[in-house]
């Protein structure tokens, strides 16, 4: 199993903001995350990627492991480098003092000397050929959706197996949104596992092979996509009716 | 007349070469973590006495000739001060970062840290002043008519070559990349594969050589080295990064430069002790009429 989550607690200060949450993702999946706001999604990717408190949760209890072993001593910047999983982080966070170019590049600080950087950058540039043309602005600049895009340009540079995406369609027009799965979709054909944390259940659920469902910080439902579409509980409360 | 307006001139750009030297290095820091590294000013100094002990045990030492002497100090110098910067975060601002601390601790931090270095220095060296010995001999060169003397000309020069490698180093590397990132955001750092940690002890430890080497540049022209020698021009190197809009190294040369031009213009029309009461109205009226200084623009709020 690529990631296992067992029984995870996690804090912010003294409040406790998951209760004990287990999940998995296995290479090559897609799975989702849905769930309210403030139901715990990103505490769960920030807990995956281990980032430090006091911005990121505190684990208190269970394991995270990456292919068996566990990764809790394992810093942030190693979990990317070492372990090759990159986040997208939810309202994007590029650098936008930096260019298109520099942002891209900057993702490329830890990666080996000899790797085939050029050949990374051609495959971001052909799944988001806007990014080409933008590469010498400043990056503050572009679209909501042009953002979106280096965001996800930078992950694939740090050349990462297994990407977290925390709402990547936040604030983007349909067709952007559908651009960009698209790109999600071709990405996972070509190997990549994906853990898509959405508010739109629909959107996410259509898109993933399995989901789980969390809320207040426990999962309250899982199963694979179809299941979960159909499951009346789910509909009424995530999808509308 | 005309020959003494262009020793002020020269004058001006030395003490400007000093308070960018300086300025660059709050500059530098206070880019990459949001913080005023108060202890700046007393790194200087202690640039200064590192250099004047290393050049006293390689006179001692024998006959080495002073070029090598001089060629010997200059780095190690600017390491041993950089090493001290890079102590003094580790000691101090790191475990206030890593417990999220108010960012008011850990100026008052830096504060105390300064002190810290002045009176070891105090205790453990006493109050006497020491002379730095002379390693180069001072001489006159004539440069299209303008007479100026060697060290003076060296110090302009080394000044202005800083600058140029440094905003090299910021806007071509990837360390410099990472520099101007973390300052605009330091949660994503570590998403890109970065130890936020590397970048910030290569800051401290830029920030802090160059101290070192203006502490060394300084003693040689002003041979007289003393515990507080770091504290005003410190100060005065911290008004002009503010001036020129902290957070630009261009700020910071042009602050420096301005500083040092307008206090050697307040002595050359004004009583000697008008010097900084001058210079910092002055300053004062630019902060006002441009509060982000010359170069500084308020930061984009981010969404």
């Amino acid at each position: 199993m690529l990631l296992t989550v067992e029984d995870l607690h996690a804090n912010y200060g003294t409040i406790e903001a998951l209760h004990g949450i287990s999940l998995h993702v296995a290479e090559g999946e897609i799975v989702t995350l849905i769930g309210a706001n403030g139901a715990g999604k990103t505490t769960t990717l920030h807990s995956i990627m281990r980032l430090p408190p006091p911005e990121a949760p505190k684990t208190i209890k269970g394991d995270i492991k990456i292919q068996g072993e566990s990764i809790l001593a394992i810093p942030t910047h190693d979990v990317v480098r070492k372990l090759h999983v990159a986040l997208v982080p939810e309202g994007r966070r590029i650098f936008g003092n930096l260019s298109v170019m520099e942002n891209l590049t900057l993702a490329t600080y830890a990666r080996n000397r000899n790797d085939d950087l050029e050949q990374d950058l051609d495959q971001v540039f052909t799944l988001f050929p806007r990014l080409a043309e933008r590469r010498k602005q400043r990056s503050e600049l572009l679209s909501g959706g042009e953002q979106q895009m280096l965001a996800m340009g930078r992950a694939l540079m740090s050349n990462c197996r297994f990407i977290l995406l925390d709402e990547p369609s936040m604030g983007l027009a349909p067709l952007l949104m559908q651009e960009l799965f698209k790109a999600m979709r071709q990405l996972n054909e070509h190997g990549m596992t994906i853990l898509l944390v959405e508010q739109n259940a629909r959107v996410a659920l259509r898109f993933a092979h399995r989901g789980y469902v969390l809320d207040t910080g426990s999962i309250v439902a899982e199963g694979t996509s179809d299941l979960l579409l159909n499951d009346p509980e789910v509909k009424r409360a995530y999808l509308g009716g | 007349m005309f020959d003494g307006i262009i020793q002020n001139i020269f004058n001006a750009l030395q003490w400007g070469s000093f308070y960018s030297l300086i300025a660059l290095g709050y500059c530098l820091v206070y880019g990459v973590l949001l913080l005023i590294n108060f202890a700046h000013g007393d790194v200087f100094m202690v640039g200064a006495y590192l250099a004047f002990f290393l050049a006293t045990c390689l006179l001692g030492a024998g006959s080495l000739p002073h070029w090598l002497i001089l060629a010997l100090i200059v780095p190690l110098t600017m390491i041993l001060t950089s090493l001290v910067g890079v102590a003094i975060e580790r000691v101090a601002y790191r475990p206030l970062r890593r417990k999220g601390a108010n960012k008011l601790y850990v100026v008052i931090t830096a504060l105390m840290c300064g002190l810290i270095l002045e009176h070891a220095n105090l205790a453990i060296f006493g109050a006497s002043r020491r002379s730095f010995p002379t390693l180069v001999d001072q001489a006159t060169i004539n440069l299209a008519g303008l007479s100026v003397t060697n060290l003076k000309m060296a110090v302009i020069v080394v000044a202005f070559l800083v600058f140029i490698l440094l905003e090299l180093v910021i806007s071509k590397t990837k360390i410099g990349m990472a520099m101007r990132a973390i300052s605009y955001d330091r949660f994503a750092i570590p998403l890109m594969g970065i130890p936020p940690e590397n970048i910030i002890v290569f800051t401290f430890a830029l920030g802090s050589g160059l101290a070192g080497l203006a502490g060394l540049l300084f003693a040689m022209s002003y041979p007289v080295l003393d515990p507080y020698m770091g504290a005003m021009i410190g100060w005065k190197a911290f008004i002009a990064a503010v001036v020129g809009g902290i957070g630009e190294i261009r700020g910071a040369l042009v602050g420096g430069f301005l500083l040092g031009f307008v206090e050697i213009m307040a002595v050359a029309f004004f009583p000697s002790t008008f010097r900084d009461l001058i210079a910092f109205t002055i300053l004062l009226l630019i902060l006002w009429k441009k509060p982000t200084g010359l170069f500084g623009v308020s930061r984009y709020q981010k969404i």
